[in-house]
């Protein structure tokens, strides 16, 4: 593969609701400022994708709307119907097809909408969605399957929603910065057993844009380059029936892709941190295991040693995660853009020592049904 | 922000959005979901290949990639593999919480059904036996809820 780097990012701060900005308005500034970042005007800018969904932004072709905000005036610009790092592979193999620089811009204000109904509309109309399933109720029938397949208990989610909300006091950018204990998630909301309220990701709205450039256009830019050295996705079947929702197997086959492009043989050793979809508690050690950290089921085991605090040997959402803002299909762009500020070491009081190589990870569809997997370098 | 937003209640515009549609069942669920509603027997499909019995049925399966064959009638009993008790209450749930969702192996299938459990939610774990309880012939029409939903046994 040609080398690509990432060379401009930006995000908003999430928050529960953006009463003073539009969705064209959150692209506008997301775009300005990854050029500002970048040290790029428009002019350098090859094409433009954009990263939106129809059902969460209440229009029809929902990415025709944010093109002027997305500085694609007479650009050539594509869309991406799915999660942010999805939205990147895609703009990563334009500028590997020939464009000097992409520029990748994804929106969401869940706040909008009632994310049930939204979440619900995943589902297949005949067999399953009139059945009222969304995202919190099917994400519990996986995590009780998970509990059940390791003999895991929910103390052993909450330790994670623990870990990430602490770990989100230090992003500028989160949602929430809370103060929470075990007992706290515990005693909170019951929603769907065995998720409560704080096992479970705010709804938040915000954006974020980042610009991959060609090698042979990198040097135009005023950032320290972060290098793409790997990246793969994987899907699983549909209909949640049909897949073994305790092993995330798609996430397996995703990270041994990336893991092989990346010359990566042993990831717990060559990875310095990780960045990914927590959307609710039990997902980080699940998705832990299917990157092949550790084994099937020892995942929580991982925090429980400490291996995945800030202080351990693999910081784990060291931004607080998407337990801390959840902006639909911006949360996975925005754990690559997290991934960049840790690599050019520019990560604030979230900074993890010496950050040299960075997995960041999406998901797409119910339960994990597509994972999207990217290492990251800030050396080639 | 600009400051005198954070004084005022923002602008805001009531979605119009419904869009009807109608979305045909195809040859496989329809033959599924008739045989729900006229039989009470819930039908599973075969692949000709792989040997995977699928329900819902449908027409190919995606491992092999092949056309599934031959029609399969599964069990009205089979066993929990997943559940969740659902506690909160949204327009989109058909019936009143608490009720749980659960993914049950049918007798005879390879792959869950996801349908409703509305009693006995203390009694719940894996591995509990539940049988299928459809509605009455009267209120059937040939719909996924033509079972009521699954009751342990």
């Amino acid at each position: 593969m040609d080398n690509i780097a990432i060379v401009g990012v930006a995000q908003t701060k999430y928050a529960k609701r953006k009463k003073d900005k539009t969705c064209a308005d959150l692209v506008f500034d997301v775009t300005r400022a990854a050029m500002e970042d970048a040290g790029l005007t428009l002019g350098d800018v090859d094409n433009v994708v954009t990263v939106s969904n129809d059902f969460i932004d209440g229009r029809t072709i929902s990415s025709m709307a944010v093109g002027d905000a997305a500085g694609a005036h007479d650009k050539n610009i594509s869309t991406v119907e799915g999660d942010g790092t999805f939205g990147a592979l895609y703009g990563a193999m334009r500028t590997l097809g020939g464009f000097g620089t992409t520029l990748v811009v994804t929106h969401a204000k869940g706040s909008e909408g009632d994310v049930r109904f939204i979440t619900n509309g995943m589902f297949d109309p005949i067999y399953q969605r009139l059945l009222g399933l969304e995202s919190i109720s099917s994400s519990a029938l996986q995590a009780r399957m998970y509990m059940d397949r390791y003999g895991l208990t929910e103390e052993d989610f909450a330790r994670v929603s623990v870990k990430n909300h602490a770990n989100g006091k230090n992003n500028p950018f989160a949602h929430l910065q809370l103060d929470v204990t075990v007992d706290d998630v515990m005693n909170s909301e019951k929603l769907a057993d065995p998720l409560k309220k704080l096992d479970c990701s705010p709804v938040s709205d915000g954006a974020a844009a980042i610009i991959i450039a060609n090698e042979s256009h990198v040097k135009k830019a005023k950032t320290k380059p972060v290098w793409v050295r790997g990246m793969a996705h994987c899907s699983d079947a549909y209909l949640l029936g049909d897949r073994d929702l305790a092993v995330p197997q798609s996430l397996a086959a995703a990270s041994k892709k990336a893991y092989t492009m990346a010359g990566i043989s042993d990831p717990l050793k060559s990875i310095d941190l990780v960045e990914l979809y927590d959307a609710f508690s039990y997902m980080e050690p699940m998705w832990l295991e299917g990157m092949g950290f550790c084994e099937a089921g020892k995942g929580a085991r991982l925090l429980d040693q400490g291996v995945t605090a800030m202080s351990g040997g693999l910081p784990v959402n060291p931004s607080g995660g998407v337990l801390s803002s959840h902006a639909m299909l911006v949360a996975g762009l925005a754990r690559i853009i997290e991934s960049v500020l840790q690599l050019r070491g520019e990560a604030g009081q979230r900074q993890v020592e010496n950050a040299k190589t960075a997995l960041a990870h999406g998901i797409n569809g119910a339960c994990g049904q597509a994972h999207c997997v990217w290492i990251l370098g800030n050396q080639k | 922000m600009e400051k005198w937003l954070e004084q005022v209640e923002p602008l805001t515009f009531k979605g119009q959005i419904a869009v009807p549609y109608t979305w045909w069942a195809g040859e496989t669920g329809s033959l599924f979901l008739m045989g729900l509603r006229d039989k009470e027997t819930i039908m599973g499909c075969r692949c000709n290949s792989c040997g995977t019995v699928y329900v819902p049925p449908r027409r190919t399966c995606a491992q092999c990639f092949t056309d599934t064959g031959e029609w399969v009638q599964l069990s009205n009993e089979g066993t929990v593999q997943s559940y969740t008790v659902v506690r909160f209450s949204h327009p989109l749930q058909p019936v009143e919480v608490p009720f749980a969702y659960a993914m049950i192996q049918l007798d005879g299938a390879d792959v869950s059904l996801v349908h409703l459990i509305k009693k006995d939610l203390d009694k719940l774990e894996k591995g509990v036996r539940v049988r299928a309880c459809f509605k009455e012939k009267s209120e059937r029409k040939g719909h996924i809820l033509d079972i009521d939903g699954f009751e342990i046994i």
